[in-house]
């Protein structure tokens, strides 16, 4: 019972070591194990509850687990004990005969003010003992957040790092034929539940971005046939135009702190870099080049920003810092670089590359070495990072007639899931952890 | 320039009773198009009203985009104004200072081929060279606006490069928007 707890979560990191710190309880391993994915068996039981709200509970936060690729959720058929009071020891050895090396039980109850109150234990079936509980408390219609919730904690106590479920992504969902396309704002869960329309179709709508605190979005849109860059408030659902700029502006993103957008204005064929302070509203120019700069990626620190430019003849990716100082080439391989995005943890760079007639998605680290190609084929592009800097999403297009979808991979390489949208979609971008 | 019968002309001609077909065939020869295979999707895609060649009074809109030619092609992430296109804005820019009256609007376009930002950016600098060179050749730069499409409105879907190569463009849009 007092003998420490060994959990092995195989990860296969492709020669790249990732150390996770421990956490308290567990202690877990990463053995780097090349090509070699060994998700960990795990027990989900459906939650107590009055009603299939427990059991709906469970199979979310199943689903979330098992997609990340690192749990192995064990099929509820072979279960052995039927959990009757989540709050009582299980009997360990039934889980153990099942090859569930954790086990999650949980109960959910109707608080007097109408809230729900959803109670969680992880327990550690060949150690026999909890490795966490805790207890959230919701309105009943977010109980699908709760889930993401319970499952994040699961995924940080088991593997030492944060989750990345209790998030949502913004996209450009797509309809139509392709050469009348109707596009439209729209944002959903991670999981690709909960899609909610944020425009009409009535204009194209391209590259919509988180800002840092969740609540806006800043994206371009063709709106009076006038392209653009616009900040739209998730809340309230109020639009602006940011800044009052020339000619067309598009390719924007948030700067950490979330103070300026950073974007490309165009100009007479001439595409640069520029910032708007959205408090005091000036506009600052960091790239001045005939040359085509654009897709300006911060650094999570602010201090530098990755972006590409054609001003050596392919796109190709440069860094500089925040004031545009320094403009440094770093990808130098086959091809041609572009849409580099900064990892939230400033170890990588994820990009779209482009090499005899295909599309990878790849990342590299921040002075262009130690380039990996995650994924390839007819086309790839996009990347956005989870907020944990585990898991990268983008779009792929099919060759033909057919219509973009969003897919998910590992930064290992391993575990690519396409998600699931109502229609056509492409351009995503992963919000911060929610709260 | 030549029309050689390849299949897909043969079923073009079938479908002749519609004239917007008719003019659709007949763009696209003047426009330079070097490939016969494979058609875009509609007329309507192209800009054309009802009505064929032979309805096209001169100065009308029909008459630009049928008898003119109302677009450029340019080859992979080039923005240079190949021989043939400059003999079709030759021949816009012989017009429009004909028919004063007209605002035009330069739409540049890109083929899937590329990432989205850098498409729209590239769609920008074809316009631009596109109204560049119709300025050399005389028409004010005040009646002209220009917009890029980037990769978003490909008249031509397929997955080789006969549509690719019809999709990267500049179309040459009287009336119409912009900046």
């Amino acid at each position: 019972m007092m003998k420490r707890s060994f959990i092995r979560v195989l990860l296969a990191l492709a020669g790249m070591a990732v150390m996770f710190a421990a956490p308290a309880q567990a202690r877990v391993e990463i053995n780097i194990n090349r090509g070699n994915v060994e998700p960990l068996p795990i027990a989900v039981t459906d939650f107590q509850s009055a009603n299939d709200i427990g059991a709906q509970i469970s199979s979310v936060i199943a689903a979330d687990l098992q997609r990340s690729g690192l749990f192995a959720p064990v099929n509820k058929a072979a279960f052995i004990q039927k959990i009757t009071d989540p709050n009582q020891m299980p009997r360990f050895e039934d889980w153990k005969a099942i090859n569930a090396q954790a086990l999650v039980t949980g109960r959910v109850t109707r608080e007097g003010d109408g809230r729900l109150r959803a109670e969680f234990r992880l327990w550690d079936t060949f150690a026999g003992q909890q490795m966490t509980g805790q207890q959230f408390f919701t309105q009943p219609e977010n109980w699908r957040r709760v889930a993401h919730i319970i499952a994040d904690a699961i995924y940080k106590q088991v593997t030492g790092e944060n989750g990345y479920f209790d998030t949502r992504v913004v996209f450009v969902s797509e309809s139509g034929p392709k050469t009348a396309r109707q596009r439209q704002l729209a944002i959903m869960d991670q999981d690709g539940f909960n899609v909610r329309m944020l425009t009409n179709s009535k204009d194209i709508v391209l590259t919509p971005r988180f800002s840092p605190n969740r609540q806006e979005v800043t994206y371009m849109s063709f709106e009076g046939q006038q392209p653009r860059v616009y900040l739209l408030q998730l809340e309230t659902g109020q639009r602006e135009v940011v800044g009052n700029f020339p000619g067309m502006t598009f390719s924007p993103r948030f700067s950490p702190d979330g103070q300026k957008v950073i974007m490309s204005l165009q100009q007479d064929g001439n595409s640069n870099i520029y910032t708007m302070d959205l408090r005091s509203r000036t506009t600052t120019r960091l790239t001045n080049t005939a040359a085509i700069d654009t897709s300006p990626s911060y650094s999570p620190d602010g201090g530098r920003i990755v972006f590409e430019s054609d001003r050596g003849g392919r796109q190709q990716l440069y860094v500089m810092n925040a004031d545009g100082t320094g403009q440094t080439r770093i990808s130098f391989g086959d091809g041609s670089y572009s849409t580099p995005v900064w990892s939230p943890r400033g170890d990588l760079i994820a990009f779209t590359k482009q090499s005899a007639g295909k599309f990878s998605i790849g990342v590299m680290k921040p002075d262009g070495s130690g380039e990996r190609i995650l994924t390839t084929g007819f086309h790839n592009e996009g990347p956005t990072w989870a907020p944990n800097g585990r898991v990268i999403m983008f779009f792929r297009q099919a060759a033909g007639a057919g219509g973009p979808q969003l897919y998910s991979i590992d930064l290992t390489g391993y575990n690519e899931q396409m998600i699931k949208t109502p229609a056509f979609a492409s351009d995503p971008a992963w919000s911060p952890l929610l709260e | 320039m030549s029309r050689t019968h390849t299949p897909a002309m043969s079923r073009m001609q079938s479908l002749a009773r519609n004239p917007a077909v008719i003019a659709l065939t007949l763009a696209l020869a003047l426009a330079g198009c070097a490939n016969k295979k494979n058609m875009p999707n509609s007329a309507g895609e192209l800009g054309l009203g009802a009505g064929g060649a032979g309805a096209a009074t001169p100065g009308s809109s029909q008459d630009f985009t049928v008898n003119v030619g109302d677009r450029i092609f340019f080859d992979t992430d080039s923005t240079s104004i190949r021989a043939d296109a400059q003999q079709t804005l030759d021949r816009q820019a012989q017009w429009l200072q004909r028919y004063p009256r007209y605002a035009i609007t330069i739409e540049g376009h890109a083929d899937e081929r590329g990432t989205r930002e850098y498409n729209l950016a590239l769609g920008a600098r074809r316009a631009a060279a596109t109204r560049d060179y119709l300025a050399s050749r005389g028409v004010p730069a005040s009646r002209m606006k220009t917009i890029s499409y980037g990769k978003e409105r490909p008249v031509a879907v397929c997955d080789d490069i006969s549509c690719w190569s019809q999709n990267r463009r500049a179309v040459t849009v009287l009336g119409g928007a912009g900046s």
